[in-house]
């Protein structure tokens, strides 16, 4: 079971001010505990003030297939769009990152373990739920997941080759989020402050 | 003494690795670092290398120390979680360690206890960070610490040869923003690549120690470019360690190679590190040879 929360009202602000946005909300999975209402009046409020080219809301983006299905009637939107914003876990958003891959796509949400029922993780997308998602600063690229020692600050030195240190037939993690921020034209993100886990959110002492 | 001052000095630092042994008795190793690196500035003093379990850092750094050596004590974020690193680091000023080198550390699958906990609660950057916020009378909690707080130098690794060097100067600038003050590389066997890294790398302003291997065979050149991160000895290199095979045994041919080394990337940095890896007898007569013994 997993559970989502909105970041901050400032931290979503600051990732589309001045941007056409995009917005994209996932309803898929009950299991997720998506904060419908919060979303909504904030969505309302950056519609008010800001420049959304749409809203699209549906389910299961986290299936590749699915999303492309629906993306498809939105392609002019996105394509006015400086930004897509997603409400989703996490999941959700790297596969939303990885299919529009030149597109800055930022996520609204952290996503948080809860006990019990755990989702199916579909695919190749993994999401660790830390709690603090990092996919804002990663291209998308989770970095729980997708490096074996879940570094928050950059690449160890242990890459060869584009692998892994710990497994020569995966790609390094790290390797991975520095090709995709260039590509983006983001590769700033790497220049944030010091980023620091915080594991407290487990059992929401955040 | 810190290593910082004597970047500041000007001088061209040489420090050497010590890496204490799996047991109790180190006797040898201090003889060892006594007779054959007291031509250095300091010793590094490694931190279960490879993920391989040794004996303490810290208290063959103290050991060293009292035997009149300027230890670097080499802290990973493999085996202990923030509490443990603060502690490490207060027990180390208190013992009058002044240097530190902060790694974020091999994962565990990579040594002698692959079942063990990988624990990487920090990293090398966000370890940097906390060394600067206890200097500062505060440890990573926020609570003040009682009394002076302890002032290091700080000093981290980058890798100038790897095939992904853009992604390694965007970590080496995290960590010079997170307070490091010098750097130590990866050992070097191609010195344009080191040159063309430090045209990048001196845009940060923080002084860099070249990391030289001596090569001992062509047997472990091979071995390094298939199984070690960031280390890539070119193939006339290893031509040159198979021509005479008794003159590379006796180390003649490695300690020629690393000289050379040296002498191409000194104009470009500010010291070496040597790793000497079980070689610390050749280390004076490296020193000699690359122009740096006195
Ligand atoms: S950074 Fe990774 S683990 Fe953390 S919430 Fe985002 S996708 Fe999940
Ligand atoms: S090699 Fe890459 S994926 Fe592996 S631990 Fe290091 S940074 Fe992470």
């Amino acid at each position: 079971m997993l559970m989502t929360q909105l970041k901050s009202k400032e931290t979503i602000e600051s990732l589309v001010a001045g941007k056409k946005v995009f917005i994209l909300n996932c309803l898929g999975c009950k299991e997720i505990y998506f904060p419908e209402k919060e979303a909504n009046e904030l969505q309302k409020e950056l519609s008010a003030s800001g420049d959304v080219t749409g809203i699209l809301t549906t389910d299961y983006v986290c299936n590749p297939d699915n999303l492309k299905l629906r993306l498809s009637k939105y392609q002019a939107e996105i394509d006015a769009a400086d930004v897509v914003l997603v409400f989703s876990c996490g999941v959700g958003m790297q596969t939303v990152a990885d299919y529009l891959e030149n597109k800055r796509v930022y996520t609204a949400c952290d996503t948080y373990p809860m006990p019990g029922f755990q989702g199916v993780t579909p695919l190749e997308y993994d999401c660790g739920q830390c709690g603090e998602c990092y996919l804002n600063l990663t291209g998308g690229i989770c970095p729980i997941t997708a490096c074996s020692k879940s570094l928050v600050n950059g690449q160890c030195g242990g890459s060869k080759d584009g692998k892994c240190e710990v497994d020569s037939n995966m790609e390094c993690g790290w390797e991975r989020i520095y090709r995709r921020l260039e590509k983006l034209g983001r590769l700033d993100a790497m220049k944030c402050p010091t980023q620091i886990r915080n594991y407290a959110t487990d059992d929401e002492t955040k | 003494m810190k290593i910082t001052e004597l970047f500041e000095r000007g001088e061209f630092v040489v420090s050497a690795e010590v890496g204490p042994p799996k047991g109790i008795h180190i006797e040898h190793v201090v003889e060892e670092a006594k007779t054959y690196l007291k031509g250095v500035h300091a010793v590094n003093v490694t931190d279960n290398q490879s993920s391989v379990m040794r004996l303490g850092s810290l208290a063959v750094c103290k050991v060293l120390k009292d035997a009149g050596l300027n230890p670097i004590f080499q802290l990973t974020c493999r085996d202990r979680n923030r509490i443990a690193l603060q502690s490490d680091l207060l027990s180390a000023a208190m013992l009058g360690i002044e240097n530190l080198l902060l790694l974020t550390g091999d994962h565990t699958k990579m040594g002698d206890h692959p079942q063990a906990k990988p624990v990487f609660d920090l990293d090398s950057v966000s370890l940097i960070h906390t060394v600067k916020q206890l200097e500062s009378g505060v440890d990573l909690g926020g609570n003040a610490l009682v009394g002076e707080p302890p002032k290091f130098a700080k000093g981290a690794v980058v890798s100038p040869c790897s095939d992904s060097v853009d992604a390694q100067l965007a970590k080496m600038e995290r960590k010079v923003r997170a307070g490091a003050e010098y750097f130590q590389t990866q050992a070097v066997f191609e010195p344009e690549k080191f040159i063309k890294f430090m045209e990048k790398a001196k845009q940060f302003g923080k002084p860099v120690q070249v990391g030289i291997i001596i090569p001992k065979s062509a047997g472990m050149a091979k071995f390094m470019n298939n199984n070690v991160a960031g280390v890539h000895v070119p193939d006339d290199m290893i031509e040159e360690l198979k021509k005479d095979k008794e003159k590379t045994k006796a180390g003649i041919t490695g300690v020629e190679i690393a000289a050379r080394i040296i002498k191409e990337c000194k104009p470009y940095c500010q010291g070496i590190h040597i790793m000497a890896l079980g070689w610390e007898s050749k280390v004076p007569a490296l020193l000699e040879q690359a122009g740096l013994s006195e």
